[in-house]
């Protein structure tokens, strides 16, 4: 992790060199940036929100704003529970959180390869099946009915699904099967996850994690989809 | 919040406008300078903390406050009548404040700092009564309290009140300023800073000769530093400005508030004066004049602590150098000072084990909007390495506070973080 600092540590010292050179008496500044007001972030989402080893942390760069913006909130206000993220959150307002979850979106970082799956050939298939069509017997919709073909999320709050790790998939569709994870409603994903077994989650994270990097990593323009399910999130 | 409830007196203001002829010959007009004194003073007094729940309404009430006694549900607030406290007179609401009693006689929780408002005058007392008549009213029903025997008797509380209520007004200090008596005004009675700053013991009490000497706050572990050593946060040789930028904005050129305290800035704090703020600066300094920061005794270097220390030093070269400087001098008021420090020298390293392992975010305030984070570092150093890294911050650049062992920091990584 820390060599990802370094970079911005180089920056820092580069702009902060001039005034010092000018002004050898006044201490320095903390860089008027967004990368420096979220170094907080950095630990567990990357510098620039790309993710880290960590499985658990989700990469946050080029997820739609609305979406960040809805899970910063949620955070802060314990709708969702993380409790390092709700007390980091706490005492931050709209305003800022909406600069932060801006900022994050902005971002495109490479992502990292993809995992080697681990299960079966058969529940990848499975996976692959569940992702691009659903399961209309069971009246699962399609993830790309909503995330997008490509899964990269459209705006402004339905997030991408590449560059997460299977555990970090299953956690949240597990959280949202159980009531622990939850949005605004209608809570899509709520109706969604329930409908799903637990191989069904196993498979859905499995395909997903695997898939490499998107060519294009944008989202799709807000209204773009037609989405199968009324989102308390994604107002139309 | 404050939008909502400035746009929610506009409205009313509008309302009764609208309805102004009739309306008027049946009730009392509502003073609009007097409601937006009520709403300050509320602020001042920090009520929402409490009586607003997470994503709840306005002062509805409902929020769990876990104490070491059991769980306390706070009250509904608002002007409704049946679950609020719309039918209340503001006699009944000026006893509750004053001296902690329900109108049919019945004794309140201390959790409510009425052992502070008891200071505040009638005059405040009554501004926040009609301010809080003037909010929407809502229909919610008080949670009952869960509290373990024997604390669920509400009898117990006559004990408590024995020992550490005293009724009455605040008595102004003639020999003092106006400001030092405002100051003084708000911060041991709206401002109820005594409720952390001052220790309590195992009674749930707060000892008067122990005043604003500082604590553990039970349960949220987090130190409360003392307001009047200037070992720990007494003010003595901060300047007025920066107390108050401190105060008020959250942030300030010798230190930063974090946990207990960001709250107490995000919610209340940021929204006074600056005759107010400036007010309790004056007070809060004075309470630290004449004690001066004692010799302690440096236990180290021993050979082993000395291994501490340079493997400390290494880590924070990596880790914390980028932001808080080689040196210790930080970047203020953003990446605030280590060295010299007072809050990572005082006997209790609680909060400089915790900032390290759980970092945190100022509050986001008119003053300064968009903070910056302290990362944290529980996921990427381990117990010993915390200890090392806050043992050496906490003994280098001339800062002579003791060192930590790898235990103390890993029992606070169970700490209860929101």
């Amino acid at each position: 992790m820390t060599h990802r600092f370094r970079p911005i540590f180089a920056f820092v010292a580069l702009i902060a060199l001039p005034f010092g050179a000018a002004q050898s008496q006044i201490a320095d500044r903390a860089p008027d940036t967004m990368a420096a007001r979220v170094l907080a972030c950095a630990s567990c989402h990357g510098a620039e929100g790309e993710g880290t080893s960590d499985v658990y942390f989700p990469r946050l760069a080029g997820k739609p704003a609305g979406y960040l913006y809805n899970q910063l909130v949620a955070f802060r206000d314990g709708r969702r529970k993380y409790p390092p993220m709700n007390y980091l959150l706490e005492f931050l307002p709209d305003a800022y959180l909406k600069e932060i979850a801006t900022y994050f979106a902005s971002l495109r970082p490479p992502f990292a390869a993809p995992a080697i799956p681990t299960v079966s050939g058969e529940i990848l298939a499975r996976g692959e099946s569940l992702v691009k069509n659903g399961d209309p017997q069971h009246g699962i919709p399609a993830c790309s009915g909503c995330h997008n073909p490509g899964f990269t999320g459209m705006e402004p709050a339905i997030p991408g699904l590449l560059g997460l790790r299977a555990s970090y998939i299953s956690a949240q569709l597990g959280g949202w099967r159980y009531g622990t994870r939850t949005a605004a409603a209608p809570d899509c994903m709520q109706i969604v996850a329930s409908l799903l077994t637990e191989d069904d989650v196993k498979a859905v994270a499995a395909y997903l994690s695997s898939r490499s990097a998107p060519t294009d990593p944008s989202f799709a323009p807000r209204g773009s989809l037609p989405m199968p399910l009324a989102c308390g999130s994604e107002p139309n | 919040m404050p939008r909502p409830v400035k746009t929610l007196l506009f409205a009313l203001a509008l309302a009764l406008l609208a309805s102004a002829p009739r309306a008027m010959a049946q009730q009392k007009p509502v003073d609009a300078a007097l409601l937006a004194k009520g709403e300050y003073l509320a602020r001042a007094g920090d009520c929402i903390a409490c009586h607003t729940a997470r994503e709840g309404k306005l002062f509805a009430g409902g929020l769990p406050m876990v104490t070491p006694f059991g769980t306390l549900y706070t009250s509904n607030i608002t002007p409704d009548q049946q679950t609020g406290i719309g039918i209340w007179t503001s006699d009944q609401f000026f006893k509750m404040m004053h001296n902690g009693r329900f109108s049919d006689g019945g004794l309140v929780y201390p959790a409510m700092p009425f052992a502070s408002y008891t200071k505040m005058t009638r005059e405040d007392s009554d501004a926040i009564f009609a301010y809080l008549r003037s909010i929407p009213p809502v229909k919610k029903i008080n949670t009952p309290h869960d509290l373990s025997f024997p604390y669920n008797n509400r009898s117990l509380i006559i004990g408590w009140r024995t020992l550490f209520f005293r009724e009455g007004e605040y008595k102004p200090d003639p020999t003092k300023s106006a400001d030092w008596n405002r100051g003084a005004y708000l911060v041991e009675g709206l401002g109820h800073c005594g409720m952390c700053h001052t220790a309590i013991n195992a009674l749930g009490g707060s000892s008067e000769s122990q005043a604003f000497e500082g604590g553990l706050i039970p349960m949220q572990n987090w130190y409360a530093p003392s307001l009047t050593s200037n070992k720990e946060a007494g003010l003595g040789d901060w300047s007025i400005e920066e107390i108050s930028d401190l105060l008020r904005t959250g942030v300030s050129s010798r230190g930063v508030v974090y946990g207990p305290m960001a709250e107490v800035v995000y919610n209340s704090l940021q929204y006074l004066n600056d005759d107010d703020t400036r007010a309790m600066a004056v007070y809060l300094k004075s309470l630290a004049q004449g004690t001066s920061p004692e010799k302690p005794a440096v236990p180290l270097p021993s050979a082993e602590s000395s291994l501490l220390l340079s493997f400390g030093k290494s880590i924070y070269d990596r880790e914390c150098a980028g932001c808080h400087g080689a040196a210790g001098l930080g970047m203020p008021p953003h990446y605030p000072p280590l060295a010299g420090n007072p809050s990572i020298q005082m006997v209790s390293a609680v909060n400089a084990i915790r900032m390290v392992l759980n970092g945190g975010y100022p509050p986001g305030t008119a003053g300064n909007p968009k903070p910056y984070g302290m990362p944290p570092f529980a996921q990427r150093l381990s117990d010993d390495e915390v200890a090392a890294v806050v043992t050496y911050i906490r003994t280098s650049w001339g800062n002579r506070g003791e060192p930590v062992s790898a235990r103390q920091a890993n029992e606070l990584r169970a700490a209860t973080l929101n």
